[in-house]
């Protein structure tokens, strides 16, 4: 924050840092943030509610993010969350009841060509079989 | 947006959903070459091959060249080398050889083929994926370490700039431009010349210039490949648009979803802030420039201009209605110049060779090259840049292979959430801003999508509906309200569920969400509705009169439900 100097039009970077650190948004952290930047608080909740990235719940232990975007839509991923569903229960922006699966979507990642494709805990996979996906899912 | 410095001083990026860092281990260099090297393996390191692990295959080959002693092959990190199906992919210019998915088993048969390599006179014929393309913007991506300014420097890089500041008025740059016939690459196809031109003429000392790279189709990589390959180039062209509007500032928006290319564009500001290419007193000039990168956060609303102005403001990223066109009243209520990665990414090449030589390809209003994003059911999928006015059945089925499996080909959808499929019986159509738009569809930003006979097309019709209805900002009626009730009635016709009364609401409704929104993003959405309905009406009769689903992807005819 003290890098990008106080700056109400920093607000967004501030945000992205504040989740690096902190893995979501909780009302402590957006109170702090609308102070030292002197924005009011109800713009950055307003903020942190427009964009998708943001997220105001904490998440599980592991994140897997499938991407849903037009290449990997008609190459199956729909069938992917339909299966992560039916195995784990859980939908889009669901997090497992012990906490250790947070299921996510991406509305592309820009990687058609490898299609579908799908990041667990940061790091991107192409060509991702339903199969794939739940054996990789079960061993976290 | 973080304090994390790595060994060389240069900021190093954060994965955007903040879950882990990416991972920059120190950077390991190719081993040690003496004099001149025999041969190259240039190692693709965007962001398909690195998904395939080819930075540990990049590890791999140096790690067996350095022991057995090696010391005239040179390995290198290149960017997108365009094949990303078929990654992770290893050229050898000095051989024009192309390997393709190169596993980490397939190190020592590779190492060993770079051993014995002979750097030929004449270079193979290569497959029409190569040699139909004519690659212009992307005629660095493969072959220059996309972190190295000098790598750039030696082929031709910055001397557009060089001309612009040192030999050139701005009046004269805009000429230039103007002469190309460059159009907005970002789809809508304004000539960009004018746009220069309608900047430079505002009054007042302060303004900027924009670069979006807020890449929010689905289905398009184009600006992430171009970021992530050769950055320097669009920093350049920003430059050049800067001296010629008369800014000293300009901001890059970057989508938060493309890690590497934030990553990778830092370090180029960095170094070319170094360099003397971006800063005060550029090439020894009076001119100067500074950029700063800002980072989106997953809306693809903030493509749109306005938007993307509140966005960069650290605000909601909520359209206004124009004018006052951003050229006038901008960011801070200043003149602002926005264009796309891809325009800016033709700028120097312009520069460097003139307006007239650029204008040279294309046909008609349509001059020059364009990059597209060759994915979906399709055998080489990847990154690909063609003259404009090529035939599209050549793209797909020369350039792409066509079709995978032995099935049939039935529509490529272009354009993204705005724009239309094609069906096979236009394939002979020219690739170009105008044939686009009267086939009902949109050039777009320059994502192909080709679909067989496995695809519903009103599935695909209320698949971008589902988008536009989740983009939706929500700021004006129609496209708030309008989208939501399309996606219903889409979603009755995949159900069965639908009469033909539906159908004849479903086209007045969709006529008002395109008349009446506010901006882009609700005025295009019912275009894939009005394409499908165009091209592919016996299909939507299908599921409402017959309850059948002729692709079997609806939930109607049994297959996986789209929930």
């Amino acid at each position: 924050m003290l890098r990008l100097g106080h700056r109400p039009d920093a607000l967004i970077e501030v945000l992205h840092t504040v989740q690096q650190s902190f893995g979501y948004l909780d009302d402590d952290a957006l109170r702090y943030v609308s102070t030292s930047l002197h924005v009011p608080l109800s713009k950055a909740y307003g903020v942190a509610t427009f964009y998708s990235l943001f997220t105001l719940k904490p998440q599980g232990e592991h994140t897997c993010v499938v991407c849903t975007g037009t290449a990997c839509h008609i190459k199956g991923s729909t069938t992917i969350l339909n299966r992560i569903r039916s195995r784990f229960g859980i939908g889009p922006k669901q997090t497992t009841a012990d906490n250790q699966i947070s299921l996510l979507t991406a509305r592309c990642l820009g990687a058609c060509s490898i299609a579908p494709a799908v990041v667990y805990d940061g790091e991107a996979k192409g060509k991702q079989a339903p199969a794939d996906v739940i054996a990789r899912l079960e061993e976290w | 947006m973080t304090d994390l410095v790595t060994a060389d001083g240069v900021p190093s990026a954060r994965e955007a959903d903040g879950a882990k860092p990416v991972r920059r281990s120190r950077r390991m260099t190719g081993p040690q070459v003496v004099g001149h090297a025999r041969a190259t393996a240039a190692v693709c390191q965007a962001a398909g091959c690195l998904s395939a692990q080819s930075d540990k295959v990049f590890e791999e080959i140096t790690a067996q060249l350095v022991a057995d002693g090696v010391t005239d092959v040179a390995v290198k990190r290149v960017g997108c080398l365009g094949l990303c199906a078929a990654g992770p992919l290893v050229e050898v210019p000095e051989t024009g050889e192309l390997f393709r998915q190169v596993s980490l088993d397939d190190v020592s048969e590779l190492v060993s083929a770079l051993k014995s390599a002979k750097p030929v006179e004449t270079k193979p014929v290569l497959e029409p994926f190569f040699s139909r393309q004519r690659r212009v913007v992307l005629e660095n991506c493969g072959k220059v370490d996309p972190e190295n300014i000098d790598d750039y420097l030696s082929r031709k890089g910055y001397r557009g700039l060089v001309r612009a500041v040192t030999e050139l008025t701005p009046q004269q740059v805009i000429d230039e431009i103007a002469k190309s016939g460059l159009r907005g690459r970002g789809g809508a196809g304004y000539p960009t010349g004018l746009k220069w031109s309608t900047v430079a003429k505002q009054p007042g000392s302060e303004k900027y210039v924009v670069c979006n790279a807020d890449e929010g189709d689905p289905g398009a990589f184009m600006d992430r490949s171009v970021l992530e390959s050769d950055p320097y180039r669009v920093l350049e062209g920003m430059a050049i648009a800067a001296y010629a509007v008369g800014a000293s500032h300009g901001y890059v928006y970057c989508r938060a979803e493309y890690p590497l290319a934030v990553q990778r564009l830092k370090a180029a500001i960095h170094r070319a802030e170094k360099a003397g290419y971006l800063g005060e007193a550029i090439a020894e000039s009076t001119f100067n420039f500074t950029v700063e990168l800002r980072l989106g956060a997953g809306a693809f609303v903030c493509g749109e201009e306005t938007a993307l102005i509140a966005s960069i403001q650290g605000g909601r990223g909520t359209p206004v209605p124009r004018p006052p066109f951003p050229a006038a009243s901008g960011l801070r209520g200043k003149p602002t110049l926005i264009n796309n990665v891809e325009s800016f990414a033709s700028v120097p090449v312009i520069l460097r060779d003139g307006g007239e030589a650029y204008a040279e390809v294309g046909v008609g209003k349509s001059r020059g090259t364009k990059v597209f994003a060759l994915a979906g059911r399709i055998v080489n999928g990847g990154l690909i840049e063609v003259p404009l006015g090529i035939k599209l059945r050549d793209v797909i089925f020369d350039i792409g292979g066509g079709v995978p499996d032995g099935r049939k080909f039935k529509a490529v959808q272009t354009g993204g959430p705005s724009g239309g499929c094609i069906p096979e019986e236009l394939l002979d159509m020219s690739v170009d801003y105008e044939s686009l738009l009267a086939a009902g569809s949109f050039m777009g930003s320059g994502g192909m999508i080709v679909m067989d006979d496995t695809s519903c097309m009103v599935d695909v019709a209320r698949y971008f509906m589902d988008f536009c209805r989740e983009e939706s900002c929500g700021k004006c009626v129609p496209c708030r309200v309008g989208t939501t009730e399309l996606h219903m009635m889409l979603t009755k016709i995949t159900e069965g569920r639908a009469t033909l009364a539906d159908l004849k609401q479903l086209e007045s409704v969709a006529a008002m969400v395109r008349d009446t929104s506010l901006c882009g993003l609700g005025q295009g959405a019912p275009n894939p509705v009005f394409s499908t309905l165009r091209y592919f009406r016996d299909e939507y009769l299908a599921h409402i009169v017959d309850h059948v689903c002729p692709a079997g992807v609806c939930a109607l005819s049994g297959g996986e439900s789209v929930a």
